[in-house]
């Protein structure tokens, strides 16, 4: 008994738990006991956070998809994944005594039958619509910034799976209902597949089991989109956070930020707060839009049948992209060879959209090789700070935006009374010309932003007040900026275009011809932050009387 | 980038001390030996709530205001499920439920949301902390450990030594997933012909045509001059199992036209009857349905991807990205006066496929 008791103590004191014979000290006391949750606890407790409002963007992804589990869950006890046909019975009178799928009709009662039921089919619609938009924004905001540099480049291509999967989500969900609508994206999806030459009829019928549309393709969706998906996606964020405590998050240019440090606000209590706190004003906000606005009404739609459609038929937002190239695609693109059928009109919108995505998966790795740095980079850069970079970047946006555009050329036709014809070719020329435009636009502004700041860090800012000098001159006063706000100007890396070396035999291959070509061009104009020579010359040039001190 | 010699010994950041090193190995990046110095952090501007104690419990109130609000919200949720139950045929009733419910959960969310934040932003301390970075990769030590890891990991079990071992067991490796890839076979089904059942519909000789979805024949003299009419083969309305597939090839579009209009290649003059003509539904590009009919233009439009089909000359595409005409379905009446077909389709109907020559 005594040796039992004196371990006991022993034990107390050695992981430091005084007994103060509170319920949360001794409850902590159980746990670390149990777990070493302490040890937690102090590496990641105290850990800093930098605070901006893009670093929200990947916090909403997050948030949205918690919403969608939640919401998704509730929405399993009741949906059945069944292409039974059955005749509907529920409340919504229209349709009663139409024969739907299972699917169909556990939806509508779903809908119309079940307290809080459409409720929570809007919620999760709208998550996952702003989930696949947050992931994007956060894309394009790592994207712009640079962060996806070293150490970061495989969280980069983590995330590109992510976005790739929540679209994947989107579409096996949208197909869930089987209403009209979703019924004809399958349609397409099944006319895309048998495009594909050589394996494309057969993979059809193994996909929906059989001819189109058949009766298994909802319950197979259904396990991808509530099982095999949400599991990968799971998994991934975990990765990607846990690449996010490993590497620290990256911080923006600003006085005290180094590639050393990083600067913000600790996990708990502050970060935690505001953290936790975005996450309601995230579901909130959702809850709202979906108790005020109504999404994928299937009621309006009706079953799925092969025959009908109704004009003006949409996509959700993320596979627009997809749906648009397929429209601008020119008539006439298929043939017959050999016995068989090439369907170029299916082909080159899968090339060219596979290539796209791809590019933008290996993109860090891409520029990496051209610039051949090899540094670690924790600080930001600002996008005009990176003009090439930034132009691709442009030159992609516009890219997808013009496919994007296409999948709703017939509203626009219709909405601006342009002609369906007029509207398809100027977009196929914004999608061929769009981007070359684009890079060329987004290049000269960043070198024109870049040139500012160098103004605004060597002569000040102009404060719009006018003096008059003793001779009778007039001159605008320019107030110099403090060198705080200065150090976000300058405080970025200049670059010279790769130098063009033989190896050890004493050649130049034609890869690194190549590579100090792409080099040149992508750093060949640019615009070199001011040093403290520039800036001591430009101070002796203003008189200290109007520099307004 | 196997040859790159660009200082990847020094993987030290831009600003730190080995930086210089680094970028005379030959990186791109120049580091100026004249760059303006980091002034390091500015000096920490107190809130409103640090210097105003008025503030600050001010600040107080409206945090656990919010937080009260917020359970307000919940129990009006609550309160709003019974008191806005649905009513059968009701859809005045979904909605009530649907935004009340709504807009108590939205209350509850957001106050907690709001009043969290507020908490952290002007309550919670604001002084900034600092945590150094360290390189990503291990020291030094760290790594030449698991190095000899590997290495003693190695020596111990001979994988290196013990080729045949190490080849034989991956390549039991890489067989074992195979049957797992063989047994998805079962996803489709074992007894069918893609390609010949692509390559028929319903349609035969003298199968009558009838109005979709009601199952009715149609009279040739009911089908005014401009009309309309969408069509399934006499039959599929009653089936039960396999209607949509079949369904899904079925489909015709059924117009008729002045026959002065319609310009008909010689060996299918006799596929109309009367400027009646009967078209495939489904769409040559991806099948979905081209169910929109442009009466004075005679165009059909698929509304997926506005592809236009011209019903004069043999739907033949005349904008869009499908390439081949729809198929014409040839028709004749019967002794009673009934639309009927004289033939399946003389091709594969809906979107193009592989074994399709």
């Amino acid at each position: 008994m005594t040796t039992i008791t004196t371990r006991e103590s022993a034990e107390d004191q050695g992981v430091g738990v005084k007994k103060s014979g509170g319920f949360t000290a001794s409850a902590a006391n159980y746990i670390d006991e149990r777990t070493s949750i302490s040890g937690a606890v102090k590496e990641l407790g105290r850990k800093i956070f930098p605070d901006h409002w893009s670093f929200l963007l990947g916090e909403v992804a997050l948030y949205s998809f918690v919403i969608i589990l939640l919401s998704g869950s509730f929405l399993t006890f009741f949906f059945q994944a069944s292409m039974a046909e059955v005749v509907y019975d529920g409340s919504f009178a229209p349709l009663k005594g139409i024969p739907m799928s299972a699917a169909m009709s556990s939806t509508m009662d779903i809908s119309f039958d079940i307290r809080g039921g459409l409720l929570m089919r809007q919620v999760h619609h709208w998550a996952a619509l702003l989930f696949v938009a947050a992931i994007g924004l956060h894309m394009l905001r790592i994207y712009f910034t640079g962060a996806f540099r070293k150490p970061r480049e495989l969280n980069w291509v983590i995330g590109f799976i992510l976005f790739i999967l929540a679209m994947a989500e989107g579409f096996t969900g949208y197909s869930l209902p089987d209403d009209l609508l979703s019924g004809n994206g399958l349609r397409i999806i099944d006319g895309l597949i048998k495009g594909i030459p050589v394996v494309g009829t057969w993979f059809s019928f193994l996909l929906f089991g059989g001819e189109f549309p058949g009766t298994d393709i909802v319950g197979r969706l259904y396990s991808l989109h509530i099982l095999l998906l949400p599991a990968i996606i799971v998994a991934l964020i975990a990765m990607h956070l846990l690449f996010v405590v490993v590497h620290k998050h990256t911080q923006y240019p600003a006085a005290g930020h180094t590639n050393q440090n990083v600067v913000g606000y600790p996990v708990m209590p502050v970060y935690a707060a505001k953290a936790g706190g975005f996450f309601f004003i995230v579901f909130g906000v959702v809850m709202l839009i979906a108790s005020l606005f109504t999404i994928n009404p299937i009621w309006n739609y009706g079953p799925y049948d092969p025959s009908p459609v109704s004009a003006g038929t949409q996509p959700d937002w993320y596979i627009g992209f997809a749906d648009g190239a397929m429209r601008l695609i020119p008539t006439g693109w298929e043939f017959v060879w050999l016995n068989h059928t090439y369907s170029l009109n299916i082909l080159v919108v899968l090339i060219v959209v596979g290539l796209f995505i791809v590019t933008v998966m290996i993109y860090p790795f891409i520029e990496a090789w051209i610039t051949g740095d090899k540094r670690e980079h924790h600080v930001l850069d600002r996008p005009r700070n990176a003009p090439t970079r930034t132009a691709i970047g442009a030159a992609g946006v516009t890219f997808y935006a013009s496919l994007w555009a296409a999948a709703s050329s017939d509203i626009m036709a219709t909405h601006f009374h342009l002609t369906m014809e007029g509207v398809i070719h100027t977009l196929q020329a914004t999608t061929l010309l769009g981007p070359f435009l684009a890079f060329f636009i987004a290049k000269r502004v960043c070198l024109a932003l870049q040139k500012k700041d160098r103004e605004i860090v060597l002569h000040g800012y102009e404060s719009g007040r006018i003096v008059r000098l003793p001779g009778g001159e007039f001159v605008e006063v320019h107030q110099p900026v403090d060198e705080y706000e200065r150090w976000k100007l300058v405080s970025y890396s200049d670059f010279k275009p790769l130098m063009l070396r033989p190896n050890a035999q004493g050649k130049i291959g034609v890869a690194e011809k190549v590579r100090a070509g792409l080099s040149r061009w992508f750093f060949e104009d640019r615009i070199t932050p001011v040093t403290q020579t520039e800036l001591n010359r430009a101070h002796g040039d203003h008189p200290a009387e109007i520099t307004d001190k | 980038m196997a040859k790159d010699d660009n200082g990847a010994e020094h993987v030290t950041a831009a600003d730190s001390p080995g930086a210089q090193l680094a970028t005379s190995a030959a990186s791109t990046a120049v580091v100026t030996r004249d760059a303006l110095v980091n002034p390091g952090f500015p000096p920490h501007r107190p809130r409103i709530t640090d210097l105003d104690h008025k503030e600050e419990r001010k600040a107080e109130r409206t945090v656990y205001t919010l937080f009260y609000v917020s359970i307000v919200g919940s129990v009006f949720a609550i309160a709003a499920y019974m008191a806005f139950p649905i009513v059968a045929e009701d859809p005045g009733s979904v909605r009530l439920n649907n935004l009340f419910i709504g807009l108590g959960l939205s209350l509850a969310l957001l106050a907690i949301g709001i009043g969290a934040v507020h908490w952290g932003k002007a309550l919670m301390s604001d002084h900034e902390g600092v945590d150094e970075r360290h390189p990503v990769r291990g020291t030094e030590p760290v790594r030449a450990r698991a190095v000899e890891i590997f290495q003693q990991a190695n020596e111990e079990s001979g994988f290196g030594r013990r080729t045949l071992i190490r080849n034989s067991l991956i390549g039991a490796l890489v067989v074992f997933p195979l049957p797992a890839v063989v047994l998805f076979r079962g996803l489709g089904p074992m007894d069918q012909d893609p390609v010949a059942l692509l390559e028929e519909t319903m349609w035969k000789k003298g199968v009558r045509l009838t109005i979709d979805p009601s199952g009715t024949p149609i009279k040739a003299a009911d089908v005014t001059l401009g009309s309309s009419f969408h069509v399934i083969p006499e039959g599929l309305s009653e089936m039960g199992h396999g209607r949509l597939e079949e369904k899904a090839k079925a489909a015709v579009l059924l117009i008729r036209m002045d026959p002065k209009d319609l310009i008909e290649e010689e060996d299918r003059k006799s596929w109309s009857y009367d400027g009646i003509v009967a078209y495939s539904k489904i769409c040559t590009h991806v099948g979905c349905p081209v169910a929109l009919y442009e009466q004075h233009t005679h165009h059909l439009l698929c509304p997926c991807h506005q592809s236009q089909f011209d019903v004069e000359n043999h739907c033949k595409v005349i904008f869009g990205p499908a390439k081949r005409a729809l198929p014409q379905l040839p028709i004749a009446v019967d002794a009673e006066g009934y639309l009927i077909a004289q033939s399946d389709f003389t091709e594969p109907v809906g979107p193009s496929f592989w074994e399709r020559a």
